[in-house]
């Protein structure tokens, strides 16, 4: 699965206003709204449930990142915004430190194999140094998407 | 002083098991294996028996690239003095459906 496929680049955020867990999910799914790739009338709900599946267990894995998502009988196909912190995140993360890079995933309640391609897919380039950095380092929209152009096309030469 | 059998333990040990909750090794799950490996003192290292790339079991991050789907067989190998135990721990929580069903 190719990020760029599943990436909304309209809810591309490179300077995350939040420094909160909770409010940071709340401007992230904000974006998809603006975005078109959630209805605004489900934008409280979800915001509801990602941060009660945060609660459950933080999907700040360590590395500064995290992956906070839901899973919704509304949601048709894989949308992931992606938020960039310049100052860092307080996000109950495992390892305890602020995240910086942060996928949000909505996805399909019926289709568990999109979601964990798409995982690996988010995982495969957010468990290489080089792009944690390089994500972190981006300024505007164009440099994600700059970002994951390169990461796609390495991939699928792999 | 180690006992004379002690030196006829192996301290490798692998298993096939098949992931059969519905959802898959999602992230609740691998974070469950996770911490299930990290207690035991074995190199833990997890592939799917498809591909034979081995991962991390103790890296949360390396276990959801495997995208394990229901069905998926993955194999997991413990290394270290208590790789047994390890094994028969990780392959009870896989076959617990990880108290997901």
């Amino acid at each position: 699965m190719k990020l760029l496929d599943i990436v909304v680049k309209d809810a591309i955020i490179p300077k995350l206003k939040a420094t909160e867990r909770d409010e940071a999910i709340s401007e992230i799914v904000e974006a998809l709204v603006a975005a078109g790739a959630l209805s605004p009338g489900l934008r409280d709900e979800f915001i509801k449930s990602i941060i009660k599946r945060e609660k459950r267990g933080s999907t700040g894995f360590g590395h500064g990142v995290a992956v906070p998502h839901v899973k919704h009988s509304a949601v048709t196909e894989m949308a992931v915004a992606i938020a960039v912190s310049q100052s860092g995140v307080e996000f109950n993360a495992l390892d305890r430190q602020p995240v910086y890079c942060i996928f949000l995933l909505l996805s399909p309640e019926d289709k568990p194999e999109d979601h964990l391609d798409a995982m690996e897919a988010i995982f495969g380039n957010l468990s290489q140094e080089t792009f944690r950095r390089f994500l972190r380092q981006a300024t505007k929209i164009e440099d994600v998407l700059t970002l994951l152009e390169e990461t796609d096309s390495r991939a699928s030469m792999r | 002083m180690p006992t004379p059998e002690s030196a006829f333990v192996p301290n490798k040990v692998s298993a096939c098991v098949k992931i059969i909750n519905r959802l898959g090794l999602h992230a609740r799950p691998a974070m469950m294996f996770v911490e299930t490996a990290s207690k035991f003192l074995s190199n833990v290292t997890v592939c799917r028996t498809d591909t034979k790339e081995p991962v991390d079991g103790k890296s949360i991050m390396q276990m959801m690239m495997l995208a394990a789907t229901q069905g998926t067989e993955i194999e997991i190998t413990a290394q270290g003095e208590d790789a047994q135990q390890t094994i028969n721990e990780l392959v009870a929580l896989v076959n617990s459906h990880f108290m997901e069903e």
